[in-house]
């Protein structure tokens, strides 16, 4: 902003607009670098910003919000009993993510800048990746309204009240999604939610269930349900938008990762422990399902991908991350192994994870510290 | 070399405007500036007033704490000015050079015949007391305290950095004479620490009683306050001394010739300078006799007394620092490049991180600029800023602990091992922009006080 150097630009601090600082700064430092120079310390600076870094995020979040638009209507159209072809499924999709999108960004973003604009601060882009991901959680026919007061929550109470972006200790996607699973359970579980009917009715024999809805029936019970590894690879499932392809998921993996945006620990240590909780359930006989069986189903690939490794809520510290990213994956398989009734274990194996990172990062530290004190002593 | 100590992590700043090695130019010392803040811990009182006449080595300001320690003059010459700012606070004394200079002869002794008592009181008086600093804090040395041990880092990894080959290879015996009377003032002798890759062919590898140490690493490898962290940790209550090898050859002269002769080779580096090379000059040099290598007519250009990380903005009517061999000009960012986040590619930008595709071409040199490439924002990436620091600390907690103002934290994070320096690169790698430096400065200052 170019305008007269003695008076504060329109919405400059102090100008005419100035209480709209924020938020017009929120939208020229997107559109334009900012103009700021370093005032002390290193005189150069990274190129890299949490601008890049968010969005490259989202990226990662593309493929599997692709393949869920066309699962959508994929599942749709196999539910009535039609075929359509790939445009006509994909577009059938697209129009009902879509909504959730929006009613996720609108919503969302407009606590964000409000919020930004009460502190004076500048808007923090966390939410670009948080408003992506939360569509991509949900079952497809969620209400739009419930949608809206589960992001208002997820964001006022899950973000802003403890700072906004960086001082939350949960994750804001999963909140909402929590949310939502606690006040409308009937919208967020059993079979009659994962797969968007519209106005046509299903046809004889479908069920609706999601694999893991079977997974108490054991082996049989999935394999009859229709459900093989392949199918459970591939994504064309019925569940929650972005989480059944897991080929999606590992394309945005393989960027995370080779971005070194993700930590490898966190995905590495999750699969470890998903695979040897789900190894003690073969080996003690509670299910005939084998562990990496486990790894296609559900949001456990989603969320090991996207969700556990969010930099803010997981553990700070390195050998941290290894044993939160654990506790994850074996907390998951836990809950889906002993808790029929409510088979995805993924979202409250992060959450609860999220709340003890702090503690986890705490002993890490403190041993650390205690290690070196030792060594002072002895030498 | 058995004990050679590999560090890990680190990042080497591909920054433009390498000195070539030559040296260019002759500054003759003009008006000459004496900056209090070049020493931290330092109270000034003015020993001098305007008008009167100074030899190089006549004292010129006192520390109020401790009135032993000097602040001389580089040069001879008359106090042409005294420059104060706000609340009076004194911010430098100008000394207009005489044309030959003249020097006070503290007398040539050979350090080693001396007790530590006399080593002590040739430094104070001779104001190269100031030279040494003192750890944990980074502050003017207690002359009554008897330090752990002596650090000189033999090397430097900071971007830009003059070549200690080039700037200094000339003065290892001086180098040796610092080093033969610094080792008197601690038990614990005198540290070394070289470039393991450069080992044989550095002229330091010679200097004798010396503990060396060899390093290899990127920086901040060359900085003095890792080699202490992999040498010996500094713990709570214990006091270590550190020098540059720049001071060092000016004590060595010192002790060889009796004179206080600080003139040296300065690195005139940075992606703006023009044909960035070596000139001979004085601390407290004008930046403005650097004229012939830059060319400020918009007035974009920041003067960097030091390196690009860690040195002082002096502004173009500013001057060198008196611990600087390296001026860094680089360009003030100002411009507001058009979407940059988004572009898949900015080839002219340097990123440590993958997000961009600079990593594609590691032989590339940028020219960076101040621009910040982003606002500021809370800490939201954990493990950028470890992999910058071979320090067995947590960066992030100490940070924070010294934004909390935490002593107990502080103390457990290592607040006694850093400088501010030494998380130079975390604030460059930084992708949420935050002044680290000044954050831990700020910490540092804070257990001086309540410590005290």
């Amino acid at each position: 902003m170019e305008e007269n150097k003695n008076k504060p630009g329109l919405f400059e601090k102090g100008g005419k607009m100035g209480f709209l600082h924020s938020t017009v700064d929120a939208f020229d430092t997107f559109l334009r670098v900012p103009a700021s120079v370093t005032r002390t310390g290193a005189h150069v600076r990274d190129a890299v910003d949490l601008k890049r870094v968010m969005i490259l995020v989202v990226i990662a979040l593309i493929p599997a919000a692709l393949f869920g638009m066309w699962n959508v209507g994929y599942q749709h159209y196999l539910a009535i009993g039609e075929s359509a072809g790939f445009w006509a499924t994909f577009w059938y999709g697209f129009l009902k993510v879509l909504p959730l999108y929006i009613v996720s960004y609108a919503v969302g973003l407009f606590i964000e800048f409000a919020g930004a604009q009460i502190k004076g601060e500048e808007v923090n882009e966390g939410y670009l990746v948080s408003g992506f991901l939360i569509p991509l959680i949900m079952p497809v026919d969620v209400p739009l309204w419930m949608l809206a007061i589960a992001v208002a929550f997820a964001v006022l109470f899950g973000k802003e009240v403890f700072g906004g972006t960086g001082m939350n200790f949960l994750n804001p996607a999963l909140l909402a999604r929590a949310f939502l699973f606690f006040a409308y359970p009937s919208k967020m579980s059993g079979s009659d939610v994962w797969v968007s009917l519209g106005k046509d009715t299903a046809v004889d024999g479908f069920s609706g269930a999601t694999p893991l809805g079977h997974l108490s029936e054991g082996m049989d019970g999935i394999t009859a349900a229709g459900y093989d590894w392949l199918n459970l690879f591939t994504g064309t499932v019925p569940g929650s938008v972005g989480e059944t392809s897991i080929i999606a998921i590992l394309l945005g993996a393989v960027l995370l990762l080779w971005t070194g945006i993700a930590s490898w620990k966190i995905m590495c240590s999750s699969i470890l422990g998903a695979l040897f909780v789900g190894w003690l359930g073969t080996a003690f006989g509670v299910t005939d399902v084998p562990a990496w069986m486990q790894l296609l189903m559900g949001g456990f690939a989603f969320g090991t991908v996207f969700m556990a490794t969010d930099p803010v809520t997981s553990a700070q510290t390195e050998t941290g991350k290894w044993i939160y990213g654990f506790l994850i994956g074996a907390l998951c398989i836990t809950v889906r192994l002993f808790n029929p009734g409510y088979a995805e274990g993924m979202m409250l194996a992060i959450l609860l994870m999220n709340t003890f990172a702090p503690l986890i990062d705490y002993c890490v530290v403190s041993a650390a510290i205690r290690r070196k004190n030792k060594t002072v002593k002895t030498a | 070399m058995s004990n050679n100590i590999r560090l890990k992590g680190g990042l080497n700043i591909p920054i433009q405007g390498e000195a070539a090695l030559k040296t260019r130019a002759s500054i003759q010392p003009d008006v000459v500036a004496i900056r209090p803040d070049d020493f931290k811990g330092l109270v000034p009182r003015l020993l001098v007033r305007e008008g009167d006449k100074v030899l190089a080595g006549s004292p010129v300001l006192a520390d109020k704490n401790c009135p032993e320690i000097l602040i001389t003059a580089p040069v001879s010459g008359t106090v042409a000015g005294v420059v104060r700012g706000d609340k009076r606070k004194l911010l430098a004394v100008l000394i207009q050079a005489d044309a030959v200079q003249e020097y006070v002869d503290f007398g040539a002794k050979k350090a080693d015949g001396l007790q530590a008592e006399q080593v002590r009181e040739q430094l104070l008086k001779s104001g190269l007391w100031a030279a040494i600093i003192q750890r944990p804090y980074g502050i003017l040395a207690d002359p009554s305290v008897q330090p752990k041990a002596i650090f000189v880092s033999g090397f430097s990894t900071a971007p830009l950095a003059a070549d200690p080959d080039y700037a200094l290879g000339n003065e290892v015996e001086d180098i040796q004479a610092g080093v033969n009377a610094l080792a008197k003032l601690s038990a614990g002798g005198v540290h070394l620490s070289l470039c393991a890759d450069n080992y044989s062919g550095t002229a330091f590898h010679k200097i004798e009683n010396v503990i060396l140490h060899t390093f290899t690493g990127k920086h901040p490898a060359g900085n003095v306050g890792v080699q202490i962290s992999h040498i010996a940790p500094i713990r709570k209550g214990e006091t270590v001394w550190t020098v540059s090898l720049l001071m060092l050859a000016a004590i060595g002269r010192l002790f060889n010739t009796g004179k206080v002769n600080l003139a040296r080779k300065v690195a005139v580096t940075g992606p703006v300078a023009k044909d960035p090379a070596y000139v001979d000059a004085f601390p407290g040099m004008p930046m403005k006799a650097l004229s012939a290598f830059y060319d400020n007519s918009k007035g974009d250009i920041r003067f960097v007394s030091g390196d690009a990380l860690t040195g002082r903005n002096a502004g173009e009517n500013g001057f060198l620092g008196f611990f600087d061999n390296q001026v860094t000009l680089l360009h003030e960012g100002t411009e507001r490049e058009l979407l940059g986040w988004a572009k898949p590619f900015r080839f002219n930008q340097f990123s440590s991180s993958r997000a961009y595709f600079s990593w594609l071409c590691p032989k590339k040199k940028y020219a960076m600029d101040t621009n910040t490439h982003g606002g500021p924002r809370a800490f939201v990436v954990s493990d950028v800023y470890s992999k910058v620091l071979p320090m067995d600390i947590f960066p992030v907690y100490l940070i924070k602990a010294c934004l909390a103002g935490d002593i107990e934290k502080m103390e457990n994070f290592g607040i006694y091992e850093v400088l501010p320096e030494d998380l130079a690169l975390c604030e460059y790698v930084d992708p949420s922009k935050n002044d680290i430096q000044a954050i831990i400065a700020s910490g540092i200052d804070q257990m001086i006080k309540e410590m005290a």
